[in-house]
């Protein structure tokens, strides 16, 4: 979405037209005239991109893409630092409302938006954004999501700079996976929510090793003679995890 | 006549840096693991030509040495030979996952102009992290890198954590990231590549009294890079 700075502005330049048309009202004395309506306010200049998001694994899904736009004083996580409890929500269990909602409450962040499902490895989902150009020298673009068929990995791109991009433009990242430092890496079913666990996604305890986000240490699988794992050796991955085309469309 | 003027001073200039690289900067050196702790850093700036390793080579004695126990001075001697700017040990000690140590360096008045900065994983038997000889930027701002993981070549991967730190002795000195076990019979016997080249990862498994190896495989694993560099240039 495009945070609500958008209405605030528009309600600013509807109090600005009728200020200007009692002013012009006021100083007409001759003959009464027809006013014409008054033009309806220019709508804020927009630029709108398009992130495809690539999966380059070959067995972990990722859940649904949480987009970003944001400036400088907000990250969607810091190494070495504890996940917020909205990247938790991603990390464990797939979810990225709760990290998008942290995020529109966020005054550094420009716009979000959401992937509408889950991305199988090989597939492609172009996702749009759109934020106001008057922020478009500040912006920097974020990408998050979680391999589903693991304890607590994430993936994603972190403050890309979108300030000089023209209209055509297009710039590809690829990502490294991370771990959110929120659940221990026990690859048990039970703890898997993606399709390889069908397990539980999020939970607030803390267990990992450390609180803390630090690079993803890779799955063990069974056939790595971890016989507890949920986990074989499809679901083996090495960096990088991701690919985003980014590509200012407007 | 303007565009001799320029042309002659960008000549000067080009003279001036060559007989003195003038640079002060910070650096940051982050641990990105999530289970490995590495031991005291060396963090170098030297004459191009001066790597402390090139993969596809056989390890120096001194090389050996930090990769195989953690100690980092026969590389700080290496280096004072060579007027190196040296910082050893920055993190007073080890710098375990997800920490950071940030250190000043100046080469102002040298010839210093290449950087690198290396430590042993543990727990590992000749893993270590190697930034290799980077040309120093000069333009003030910020610039990161990534840094992997890479076998010394020089020591069976054995991963039994016994003490042996030495060179030539086998086994893994230490395990301060803990969750490690012992009775390992040995994760392996030799090193096919005897040359410095990127680490295969260690093996490990879950059994705390025996198998084959001491080291946890859900714990003491990492996939590249393992530390990321922050150089900022004042």
């Amino acid at each position: 979405m495009m945070k609500n700075l958008q209405t605030h502005k528009h309600a600013a330049l509807g109090i600005l037209g009728a200020l200007l048309l009692s002013a012009c009202s006021n100083s007409d004395s001759v003959s009464p005239v027809v006013e014409p309506p008054a033009p309806p306010p220019p709508p804020p200049t927009t630029v709108a991109f398009q992130a495809t998001v690539s999966d380059l694994t070959n067995g972990q899904p990722f859940s649904p893409t949480a987009i970003i736009v944001h400036q400088t004083g907000y990250s969607v996580f810091t190494i070495g630092a504890p996940a917020t409890v909205g990247l938790e929500n991603l990390a464990e269990g797939g979810a990225n409302n709760n990290l998008i909602a942290e995020a529109n409450l966020d005054a550094n962040v420009f716009a979000t938006a959401s992937g509408v499902g889950p991305i199988p490895p090989g597939g492609n989902e172009a996702i749009s954004f759109a934020f106001f150009e008057s922020d478009l020298a500040n912006a920097l673009l974020s990408v998050s999501t979680m391999l589903v068929n693991t304890n607590d990995a994430i993936t994603g791109v972190n403050g890309v700079s979108l300030a000089d991009m023209a209209i055509g433009d297009i710039v590809t990242m690829r990502g490294v996976a991370y771990d959110a430092g929120t659940e221990a890496n026990t690859e048990l079913a039970g703890h898997i929510p993606g399709p390889a666990g069908g397990g539980e996604g999020f939970n607030a305890d803390r267990d990992d090793r450390m609180d803390a986000v630090t690079m993803h240490p890779g799955v063990v699988t069974t056939e790595d003679g971890l016989v507890t794992s949920a986990l074989n050796g499809q679901h083996k991955f090495d960096n990088p995890v991701i690919q985003v085309r980014i590509e200012r469309t407007e | 006549m303007k565009k001799h003027l320029l042309g002659l001073t960008a000549l000067i200039s080009m003279a001036a840096g060559t007989t003195a690289h003038a640079t002060d900067f910070d650096v940051t050196i982050t641990n990105l693991t999530h289970g490995i702790t590495f031991t005291p850093f060396i963090a170098t700036a030297h004459p191009a030509g001066n790597n402390l390793f090139t993969t596809g080579q056989a390890a120096s004695t001194s090389l050996q040495a930090m990769a195989e126990g953690g100690d980092i001075s026969g590389l700080v001697a290496d280096m004072d030979l060579l007027s190196a700017t040296t910082v050893a040990n920055p993190a007073g000690g080890l710098l375990g996952p997800a920490s950071s140590t940030t250190f000043n360096m100046n080469t102002d008045g040298t010839s210093n102009d290449r950087l690198s900065i290396v430590a042993m994983l543990l727990p590992t038997n000749d893993g270590f992290a190697g930034l290799n000889a980077i040309a120093i930027p000069t333009e003030a701002g910020t610039y990161r890198y990534s840094v992997n993981a890479y076998d010394a070549g020089t020591e069976a991967n054995d991963e039994i954590i016994n003490g042996g730190g030495a060179p030539g002795a086998p086994g893994i000195p230490g395990n301060p990231s803990g969750g490690g076990g012992t009775g390992g019979t040995g994760a392996a016997t030799t090193d096919l590549n005897t040359s410095v080249h990127i680490h295969r990862g260690n093996i490990g498994d879950t059994d705390v009294n025996g198998g084959i190896s001491d080291v946890d495989n859900r714990v003491h694993r990492w996939l590249n890079p393992v530390v990321r560099v922050t150089i900022t240039v004042n």
